[in-house]
């Protein structure tokens, strides 16, 4: 049975269902319901809802905890992503598993609280300092808010590693019916997990190295672990890509938009498709090359001004133009400017040919 | 055949200190894990190590441990002992560390009563970066960035860390010792055990602070430097148990 449910909520509840008990997190809006939900419904299931002194704290409650061997999260946006970056890097670096979700605001600075995708960079590029990157998944509707915090939980312990997930304040505060997972345990068992050393040797969570060739070889370890990440994780879905002449590529809220502007395209003559990353990073460029292969021109679409563009270019290697269009700092695009932008690109009036990049 | 009067603790690992000659890191260390050993609890502690001359920790205590980030030790602990109630959690946190750039995470696992130990190593000094100006350093002592010493007028006054928590409700014990003589490495080693007791028992947060030695940093020897400390700390910092919740 489906319940109605805020996005916020919803990825809450499903965090509970997939066996999380521990949940660090500071109040930041538009994310603070999951905060709320979390300590209504933590000491419930003996679970563990503590409310950080501050961002920094929370995120390094998270890295005890997810050494001490538990499924663990924490929650904000962009301002207080920015300062849990120093825990990131930790917890990448002592490959540590945990899930961190970021409902995006506009940024920069304290920015304002409406929804907006301008943390991709610091989400797909590591974020903090030091070497590496950590899986993202990009939900676009309430259900998806659900359905992918259970992977990201599995990914995190798969992987060893962080996980983020990227929302923005859109898909974070609509409501929508959602079909919840039944409980799940409380994951894998972790032998590695620094719990007290009975009856076997020590365990060390650290990522600190001063010999540079241990620091090296630790380095050329992770890498591994983000080539096969890279290799068996991209998540992205094609909307009437089959004979799309402009493909339109946008992630989470905004995708939703550009599917409504696809179909009014298509209603005005111009064969539009819809290509969504699902995982940020891994970015799916195969799964976009392949979407892209009858197209004439590319639009990516974003709520910033110009992030996963880079991206895109670089998966289509320069063999298609690829335009942007991207509203910023809370505002979120009309599906009719979508549509323009897509009639600016293709059918008998226009073409793409002989149209310049934005 | 000689008798043993003393032997290395099951604790520590017998890894070589890599401490400077005179440092009181070593002695501190072993203090700790002696009071693990007669607690029977080294299978059940999971210790976390700060950044600073003390980084590698985990190298020397043969328990599990965590690694966390400048300051961010209490924080840890605080996931590490949510998540396992029933196990000894404690930090090892030098000056600069747990004064300055975790005052933050202190004051507030302190304040929550999180039932976490914290082994405070006072040395008046950042001493892995080679001796710079910490929350610690006294009124006119010289380090390499307060080289005319220290101004409490343009770079302020020492924090007594100990007297500060003590106004809160969270601690059930706080002390502050000393490592400049055998009577204070006694006394020391007894407020370590106090301390992991207090946490044993549910009572709530608790801090040692050690009065430590710096010789190397200092510009001192060995023995000159733990008449320094006599001399110029005690007087600053009291020696003394701030906080003994009933039941300690």
């Amino acid at each position: 049975m489906k319940e109605l449910m805020k996005g916020n909520e919803a990825l809450a509840e499903a965090a509970v269902r997939a066996g999380c008990r521990f949940f660090f997190g500071y109040p930041i809006t538009p994310q603070t319901e999951i905060s709320e939900y979390l300590a209504r419904r933590m000491p419930g299931v003996g679970g563990v809802f503590l409310q950080a002194e501050s961002e920094v704290a929370a995120i390094n409650m998270v890295y005890g905890a997810a050494g001490a061997g538990a499924r663990v999260m924490t929650s904000s946006s962009g301002p207080g992503i920015s300062l849990k970056q120093e825990g990131v890097s930790y917890l990448a670096g002592a490959e540590l598993p945990c899930v961190i979700v970021n409902i995006m605001r506009g940024g920069p600075g304290l920015g304002g609280i409406q929804p907006s995708q301008s943390d991709y960079f610091q989400a797909t590029r590591g974020g903090g300092h030091g070497d590496y990157r950590l899986p993202v998944l990009a939900p676009g509707n309430v259900q998806e808010m659900v359905d992918l915090t259970g992977l990201a939980f599995d990914l995190a312990d798969e992987y060893r590693s962080p996980v983020y997930i990227l929302g923005d304040g859109a898909v974070g505060q609509m409501m929508e019916a959602v079909e919840l997972p039944p409980d799940c345990s409380a994951g894998p068992a972790k032998s590695w997990a620094a719990n007290g050393c009975r009856g076997r040797g020590k365990n060390v969570i650290t990522s600190f190295f001063m010999e540079a060739a241990d620091l090296e070889r630790h380095n050329l370890k992770l890498q591994e672990k983000y080539r096969l990440i890279s290799s068996r994780e991209t998540r992205g879905e094609g909307y009437l890509t089959e004979d799309a002449e402009v493909l339109v590529v946008a992630f989470g809220t905004t995708a939703r938009i550009a599917k409504a502007a696809v179909k009014a395209a298509r209603a005005g003559g111009v064969a539009a498709g819809l290509f969504r990353p699902v995982t940020l990073w891994p970015f799916p460029a195969e799964q976009l090359q392949q979407a892209a292969s009858r197209a004439g021109a590319v639009l990516t679409v974003e709520m910033n001004y110009g992030q996963m563009v880079e991206d895109v270019r670089l998966a289509l290697q320069c063999r298609l133009p690829v335009h942007f269009y991207g509203r910023g700092g809370g505002m979120v695009p009309y599906a009719g400017d979508i549509c323009n932008q897509i009639m600016g690109l293709g059918g008998d009036d226009h073409g793409y040919c002989g149209v310049k990049p934005a | 055949m000689g008798i043993a009067v003393s032997s290395r603790p099951e604790t520590l690992t017998g890894a070589g200190f890599h401490y400077c000659p005179g440092c009181s890191h070593g002695l501190v260390h072993r203090l700790v894990a002696e009071v693990i050993d007669e607690l029977g609890l080294r299978e059940s502690t999971v210790g976390v190590a700060s950044v600073g001359c003390s980084v590698t920790a985990y190298n020397y205590f043969n328990l599990d441990m965590q690694q966390a980030a400048h300051g961010r030790a209490p924080a840890v602990a605080t996931g590490i002992k949510r998540v396992l109630p029933d196990r000894l959690v404690f930090t090892y946190q030098g000056d600069g560390d747990l004064a300055s750039i975790g005052l933050a995470e202190t004051i507030h696992a302190a304040s929550r009563g999180e039932k976490i130990t914290v082994i405070f190593i006072n040395n008046a000094n950042y001493g892995m970066t080679g001796g710079q100006l910490a929350p610690t350093t006294l009124p006119g002592q010289t380090t390499s960035t307060s080289p005319a010493g220290r101004d409490v007028g343009s770079m302020g006054h020492p924090i007594r860390m100990v007297e500060l928590l003590a106004a809160l409700d969270g601690p059930a014990y706080l002390a502050r010792v000393s490592t400049h003589n055998p009577a204070q490495v006694v006394k020391a080693r007894r407020a370590v055990k106090r301390a992991f007791e207090a946490q044993l028992k549910g009572l709530g947060f608790s801090l040692v602070e050690v009065l430590s030695a710096c010789p190397t940093n200092w510009g001192l020897k060995p023995a000159e430097a733990m008449k320094w400390l006599e001399k110029n700390m005690l007087p600053y910092y009291p020696a003394g148990e701030f906080r003994v919740a009933e039941g300690v």
